[in-house]
């Protein structure tokens, strides 16, 4: 087999997902813009335009066509506007994102995040993520879907789920206000709860948590004489825009030798994006890939969000949601990076260097768990 | 361009965050310095205890004898920068060329730095009030009349959150490694290199490496450098004083509102001291916490502030390599344009006076940077609210107020300088707990005998005195 009849199969990789994308998109606008299907709030967007999407959207690149989604549309109810009329019956769940001042954004699920984290839980090493081990959820639960997520990854995968839990928003208005002393009790009383729970014989082997966190358990269990991998714990799973290439090395060689981790990028409304393998070869280089065609990342021009920008080029995150629970096309996300090519596993494009966008940025507090 | 990396307890570690710093005018980049993740710090002070008890191995007085050597080598000596070397006029010039300061104000710093390493035994002398240093080495001894004294070392490393804008303010760090006390610097994001130079100058004279660590970073970093460290010294603006205020574990140095209250019995010979009211405001190009911004007088503060307003008001940007440039740029985009417009507010309210604006306009755009020409503002009262504000470049209001109301009215002041021989007056200033250095007589607020504390003594910041009894005979054999 020769380079070129690689790169002629990836080729041919790339326009079939391409294809699969076009086909979820006149799937998702058929389902959610059908009288019969659809939730209040598109329905009731389709009235107001004197265009058809049905007709008009027969692939990805018509999405443009709809304006920009304005992420106040997420805030306030009634919830119920984005439930589809197919699902009405269904148990209902609602996730929030934001919200330490004001009303936060809300997005319904009923299946997504289980499917999503299934789909996550494909790309885990058996030998590190060892199938019907025991997990440690160790971040924020309260109205975010992290916890239910990581608690069925856990079970999809035979185990069962310990957690702990973390509210960044109080945590956010301690920042706030300088209380820098009562943010360190606090993350102390949540690891302090994660050591009496990885001591207590419940042979937990895998852990979700974020970078702060992380940190913070290293250095406590190493106080106490102990570390990470002597608690069993043999797979990390992580996320955050904090998960820099400098971060990952530090955390691979210093942090966690010999632990497996891997970063993820995602958010309550598009799902979760799953990281190519970051190697010291590379650079500790961390490359997302949405999961597609369920979900699409962009990255775009800071000043035309419809012109994605050139391979290796900086712009701003911008996500869709194409699943027959949720649809949100071109969400300008808080986050800025650089536009990665496809890749064998992910043959779509990704994004590498996720940071905060930098208009937003000063006025963010990120990393608080 | 150099590369410059992180240092941990003095080993290189290349980061993969790294930041360019640049030329203010050119735009060229001038290094590329690794930028440390907050969790490098936390891992690394875990070997503080390390950094204490290598200085401890040595001798303070050898200490003391390095830091003379380390002057030298800092000032006339081309030393390692990064994956190059520095030449004196190197360090000038790079200096000058990320903060903006003309070079020969560089220059001048240098020779303040040197001063004070090459005078280390009589600084530490004065500040321990004439403690025999072992006693801070062994945490006890017995004084000369005969009583056991002890002083516990609160930290084994002092963090040290640096700026960018004023490379003075490093003589306040000297004298720590002598004091056997380790040292986290965190450089401010323009201004990498006197902490760099400084460590490769006390490595040369002799200094363990493992007694300094060097983390630059962005404001995260200077946080978890106050997290981490049992005493801290942190440079910031006043919400960096508000947040810290009252906090044991911290020293915060912020704006410093310095003055000059001209007395009663002195103020109708002003023109006498307008030569030292202008070098207070000025010289360093009015950067500095201690020069002055506020000049308080009872009457003729009209006519001084149009004497101040000649002499400075047609100062003009230059070069900064122009041995005559007295003016700093502004090297963050925006900010002296953000100066100007706050100023342009507050000089709207009635009683309040530009004193030089006959001498062109004071806001100097260009392409990379800003400037901002002296400005005199006269107060027909202290009541306008611009008649107590600091800004870093010369500025100075004068402010008309009765003598007897000055000293509540001045509020927290770091240097004042009071112009009298008025004895009451002199009393209730030495009283006055809003002010800081005081100034009896004609000094500039900008003359500072290092022999003295500055904004509190940093023996007592890092050392505590307590009670340590044990049988004499045992003390005395120690």
């Amino acid at each position: 087999m020769t380079i070129e009849t690689n790169s002629k199969d990836f080729s041919t990789r790339v326009e079939e997902a391409r294809r699969k994308l076009d086909a979820q998109v006149r799937e998702i606008i058929d389902w959610h813009f059908d009288p019969r299907t659809g939730c209040p709030f598109w329905l009731e967007f389709a009235s107001k335009l004197d265009w058809d999407p049905r007709k008009e959207v027969q692939g990805f690149d018509d999405l443009k066509k709809f304006p920009p989604f304005q992420d106040e549309w997420l805030r306030g109810g009634p919830v119920r506007r984005w439930v589809p009329k197919a699902y009405a019956d269904k148990p209902v769940y609602v996730f929030e994102t934001g919200g330490t001042t004001g009303i936060p954004k809300s997005r319904i699920a009923i299946d997504d995040f289980r499917i999503d984290y299934e789909l996550f839980s494909d790309t885990l090493p058996d030998q590190y993520f060892p199938r019907g081990s025991n997990w440690l959820m160790l971040g924020p639960s309260g109205p975010r879907r992290l916890r239910l997520a990581v608690e069925h990854l856990c079970q999809f995968r035979g185990g069962v789920c310990f957690c702990v839990d973390l509210d960044p928003r109080w945590v956010i208005k301690l920042i706030k206000k300088g209380l820098t002393d009562e943010v360190e009790a606090y993350k102390q009383h949540v690891i302090d709860q994660a050591i009496t729970l990885l001591g207590a014989g419940h042979d937990i082997r895998c852990l979700f948590t974020t970078p702060k966190l992380l940190e913070a358990l290293a250095l406590s269990l190493e106080r106490r004489g102990s570390s990470i991998p002597e608690t069993g714990i043999t797979g990390i799973f992580s996320g955050g825009t904090e998960f820099t290439p400098q971060w990952t090395r530090y955390a691979m060689e210093e942090l966690i030798p010999g632990i497996y981790i891997t970063p993820t990028y995602g958010n309550t409304l598009m799902g979760l994006a799953c990281s190519k393998p970051v190697t010291p070869e590379d650079g500790y280089k961390i490359a997302y890939y949405a999961p597609q065609p369920r979900a699409v990342i962009e990255v775009v021009s800071f000043d035309d969000p419809d012109r994605v920008v050139e391979y290796g080029e900086t712009g701003r995150a911008r996500l869709t949601t194409l699943t027959k629970e949720f649809f949100i096309p071109g969400f300008l996300e808080r986050d800025e990076g650089e536009r990665e090519p496809p890749y064998e596993k992910y043959p779509w494009d990704g994004i590498s260097g996720v940071r905060p966008f930098r208009k937003l940025a000063a006025a963010t507090t990120v990393g608080v768990y | 361009m150099l590369n410059i990396p992180i240092l941990r307890w003095g080993q290189p570690y290349t980061s993969l965050d790294q930041e360019e710093v640049i030329h203010f005018e050119t735009g060229e980049p001038l290094a590329r310095v690794s930028q440390a993740n907050t969790g490098l710090l936390a891992r690394d002070i875990r070997a503080a205890k390390r950094a204490r008890n290598s200085l401890r191995e040595i001798p303070a007085k050898e200490l003391t004898a390095m830091m003379k050597k380390a002057g030298e080598l800092y000032a006339r000596g081309t030393l390692p920068m990064g994956d190059g070397t520095q030449s004196p006029d190197e360090f000038a010039r790079q200096q000058s060329a990320t903060t903006g300061l003309p070079e020969h104000m560089c220059k001048a710093n240098m020779e303040k730095n040197l001063f004070v390493l090459s005078r280390m035994d009589e600084i530490l002398d004065a500040l321990t009030r004439g403690l025999d240093l072992e006693i801070l080495t062994r945490g006890y001894g017995i004084e000369e009349r005969g009583v056991i004294v002890s002083y516990q070392a609160q930290t084994d490393a002092l963090g040290m959150v640096l700026p960018s804008n004023s490379p003075g303010v490093h003589t306040l760090w000297l004298p720590v490694i002598p004091m056997q006390i380790g040292l986290v610097l965190k450089p401010g994001p323009q201004e990498p290199w006197t902490p760099y130079r400084m460590a490769a100058a006390f490595y040369e004279a002799g200094v363990p490496r493992e007694a300094i660590a060097v983390y630059p970073g962005g404001g995260e970093m200077g946080a978890e450098v106050v997290r981490v460290c049992d005493r801290t010294m942190i440079f910031g603006g006043l919400p960096t004083v508000e947040r810290y205020r009252g906090n044991p574990r911290v020293q915060v140095h912020g704006p410093g509102f310095s003055k000059i209250l001209l007395g009663d019995d002195c103020v109708d010979e002003w023109e006498n001291y307008i030569d030292i009211i202008a070098d207070s405001v000025y010289l360093n190009s009015g950067r500095g916490c201690i020069n002055c911004s506020g000049v308080w007088a009872s009457r003729h503060t009209r006519e001084i502030a149009g004497a101040l307003a000649e002499r400075l008001g047609p100062i003009e940007p230059k070069s900064p390599d122009d041995p005559e440039a007295k003016l700093a740029a502004f090297t963050v985009p925006g900010a002296a344009q953000a100066i100007w417009r706050a100023i342009e507010a507050d000089l709207q309210e009635s009683g309040v006076e530009h004193m030089t604006s006959a001498f062109g306009p004071r806001l100097v755009v260009k392409e990379r940077c800003g400037y901002l020409r002296p400005i005199v503002v006269h107060c027909d009262s202290s009541d306008r609210s611009i008649a107590n504000t600091e800004y870093m470049f010369p500025f100075v209001t004068v402010v008309s107020c009765p003598q007897d109301e000055m000293i509540e009215r001045i509020g927290p002041t770091l240097v004042c300088s009071a112009i009298t021989s008025d004895k009451a007056f002199e009393q209730a200033l030495i009283d006055a707990h809003n002010i800081d250095r005081l100034n009896i007589g004609d000094i500039p607020t900008i003359h500072l005998n290092w022999l003295q504390p500055h904004e509190g003594n940093i023996v007592d910041f890092l050392f505590r005195a307590r009670s340590l009894q044990m049988p004499p005979a045992r003390a005395a054999a120690d």
